[in-house]
């Protein structure tokens, strides 16, 4: 029982790691149904500029509160360059190619993404701990954590009331839901559905790319770091239900506080959890928990 | 009688040029599948030193540049050819690979294989194919235990020897140790390296206690919860078979949360961090490196050429991958030239020189590394553990202490658990 208080706070922290790493996978598909795997590339994207600027900025001596500045600053820089480049270059043509082939096609470039970043950063892993202490820690009970795990729950809190409200409380909230409903309707009522594609692939990636970023400070930033975060992310979204918000964030708690209970009191189940929910979630609720009503078109 | 005199020059010719044909064939090149980790997280700590490893180390033996025995050019004169393969990807894509290598490259020899799981895969289909296979850094003790091999070997030593080893040295720095927990990489590697050392420990101190095993999934890279769990256990020593990425983001997450200043933590295979993560390293860690490599090395000459080439060549000193790798061409290289002596110095077949590796004994910059379990197939040596403290920013080992080969392997033909459930018995 006195872990209970041990196993919420890890079950939220990784909640909100999850969440902030996986929201941007659905809100890409749920505007522009594109399974996009190279959300994880541009997670490994984030955390590369992350480590890369971080490391100079904090090298050449500035005040190192600022790093946490850079971090942002650094996952929206690489993500504003690339995400437009591969939507415009590349996506806009697939479109009209079923949801498939449109996976496969991201799944290439994930993969020719991955090799660009070896080609750019090499194979030597980056570091930049100091972010992730400079903070100092906080106690629950008798354990300590670092208070740097408190920015991401914010990050997490941010992008899901930031992107809520958005949808429902602005004009062009209102205008994207539209999009999602029915883009060639939307075309017709003259609404640029282009435009919203791009914006939609170039901020959700921009949120993978923030996650990457603020994970670099507590990791080794190697090759292969976006691999895993497909997976997982995939994972959440699928048991939320693809393209739902709300289906996001439940996901992502109930994933970290099942992987946090089960790391506390019988870590030998630990490897198939995540898996274990997902399939549990599934066999009831094939679409997922948050599943949206599918307008059915005559 | 003109007939006889063109079939007698035809012979005549023949016979004077074939020792230059046979002198051909003896110089043709020995292709080398080298296969490690070139992406990925296990990439920068293991494969990319070892691939270093094994540029430096064949780029000196053709040119004729390394110290005895090993003087002679290439293998047995025949220069080296390596094919680098990525060991990154799934066991069924490394199969493929190996096949490749194998069949279409052609290659006389593989010497690779850094993940445990992929050596497991790996050793049968060497078998299948009859070719000379020498994995020289996975470290699971069972390709051994539980199969027997003509074409496969492995010249590094197995987890058994550096769980063994680590327990060792926690009974001696520690002798009024309670509570042992464990946090270790869920596949062979981890298991068996957590499963050694909890019986070792048991054996040990009988009466100890084993507070928690955590095994999060290879590459999970998040350890906020296990990290909570272990700081809740308060377990005197925490053991960590922990390598790669995985160790690095470890360290970087634990430090700000004093893990390893509450338990003492214990790192098996923890030198490949020592240069990049000093300051995430608390004084009295215990560092191991798989063997008498990297700051455990003796001061012998293979061991000063290797480390000064390696040096000068990539600027940063060899780990233990880059030594298990040295030691691995070396071995090879050693039956290679016993077994071609045996032939009358011509090339040897790939039985040839898989009979000559087998129970030889030949010096590596890690010191002696001798053939003698799994039937000849497997290498003991001794191995080496030290405490970590930082003098100046840099992190030096102290307390070292060395055991011998024979104290920390079970004898040939006995499992390694049941070994130290024995006791320890010889």
């Amino acid at each position: 029982m006195d872990q209970i208080p041990a196993v919420i706070v890890d079950g939220i922290f990784y909640a909100a790691w999850l969440f902030v790493a996986a929201v941007g996978m659905t809100l890409i598909y749920g505007v522009m149904k594109i399974v996009n795997l190279t959300h994880g590339s541009f997670y490994a994207l984030g955390a590369y500029a992350a480590a890369s600027l971080t490391g100079a900025w904090l090298a050449k001596g500035y005040p190192p509160m600022l790093s946490y500045g850079v971090l942002l600053g650094s996952a929206v820089l690489v993500s504003v360059i690339v995400a437009p480049l591969i939507e415009r270059g590349i996506l806009r043509f697939m479109y009209a190619k079923d949801e498939v082939v449109i996976m496969l096609i991201t799944y290439a470039l994930f993969l020719i993404l991955e090799d660009t970043i070896k080609l750019i950063w090499g194979v030597d892993p980056y570091f930049i701990a100091e972010p992730y202490g400079l903070l100092g820690s906080f106690d629950v009970g008798d354990l300590s954590y670092p208070t740097y795990n408190l920015i991401l729950v914010g990050i997490a809190l941010a992008a899901g009331i930031g992107l809520t409200l958005l949808l429902r409380g602005t004009r062009i909230g209102k205008l994207l839901l539209t999009v999602i409903h029915d883009p060639e309707v939307s075309r017709a009522m003259g609404i640029n559905v282009d435009r919203f594609y791009l914006v939609t692939f170039t901020f959700g990636s921009m949120l993978a790319a923030i996650g990457g970023a603020f994970t670099a400070p507590t990791v080794s930033v190697v090759p292969g770091l976006g691999v895993e975060i497909i997976v997982l992310s995939f994972a959440v979204v699928v048991i939320g239900g693809l393209g739902s918000l709300p289906g996001a964030a439940l996901g992502a708690v109930i994933v970290g506080l099942v992987r946090s209970a089960t790391i506390h009191y019988a870590p030998e189940v630990e490897l198939f959890v995540i898996y274990f929910v997902m399939a549990l979630v599934l066999a009831f609720r094939p679409r997922g928990l948050f599943s949206l009503a599918e307008p059915r078109k005559i | 009688m003109r007939n006889f005199r063109k079939l007698a020059t035809a012979v005549a010719a023949a016979l004077a040029l074939a020792p230059a044909a046979a002198l051909a064939q003896d110089a043709a090149p020995v292709k080398i599948g080298i296969v490690t980790f070139l992406s990925g997280p296990a990439a920068s700590p293991f494969g990319v030193p070892a691939r270093n490893a094994a540029e430096v180390v064949t780029e000196l033996l053709n040119a004729g540049k390394a110290p005895a025995p090993y003087a002679t050019k290439g293998f047995g004169g025949a220069p080296i050819q390596t094919v680098i393969i990525d060991e990154a990807g799934s066991t069924t894509t490394q199969v493929t690979e190996y096949r490749n290598l194998v069949q279409r490259h052609n290659v006389d020899v593989v010497i690779g294989y850094v993940s445990s799981g992929n050596c497991l895969a790996i050793a049968p289909v060497a078998e299948e194919l009859k070719k000379l296979t020498n994995f020289f850094d996975c470290g699971t003790a069972r390709i051994f235990e539980d199969g027997s091999y003509k074409y496969v070997f492995r010249t590094s030593p197995t987890q058994t020897m550096d769980s063994v080893g680590a327990a060792l040295y926690v009974h001696d720095a520690k002798p009024k140790l309670k509570s042992i927990a464990g946090l270790n990489q869920n596949y062979a590697w981890g298991q068996d390296s957590w499963g050694d050392f909890e019986a070792s420990m048991k054996q040990l101190v009988p009466k100890v206690e084993v507070k928690t095993s955590q095994m999060p999934k290879l590459f999970a890279g998040q350890y906020n919860a296990e990290i909570s769990t272990l700081l809740g256990a308060k377990a005197d020593v925490i053991h960590s078979s922990f390598y790669d990425g995985d160790l690095e983001a470890l360290l970087l997450q634990a430090a700000p949360r004093g893990l390893f200043k509450k338990s003492t933590g214990i790192l098996s295979a923890g030198e490949t961090v020592i240069h990049k993560l000093a300051a995430q390293i608390p004084d009295g860690t215990v560092i191991g490196a798989r063997g008498p490599f990297g700051p455990y090395a003796p001061n012998n000459e293979l061991n000063r050429w290797f480390s000064k080439e390696f040096r000068d060549r990539y600027q940063v000193p060899p780990t233990y991958p880059s030594y298990q790798m040295a030691q691995a061409i070396l071995g090879v290289k050693a039956a290679w030239e016993k077994a071609q002596a045996a032939n009358g110095g011509k090339r040897p077949s790939n039985e040839q020189v898989a009979a000559a590796l087998e129970h030889l004994s030949f010096e590596g910059p890690g010191g002696t590394v001798k053939m003698a379990n799994g039937k000849g197939h497997q290498s003991i040596m001794e191995t080496a553990y030290g405490m970590s403290k930082v003098v100046g920013g840099k992190l030096t080992l102290t307390n070292i202490k060395r055991y011998p080969a024979e104290k920390v392997n079970p004898p040939d033909g006995v499992k390694g658990a049941d070994w130290i459930a024995s006791g320890f018995k010889k």
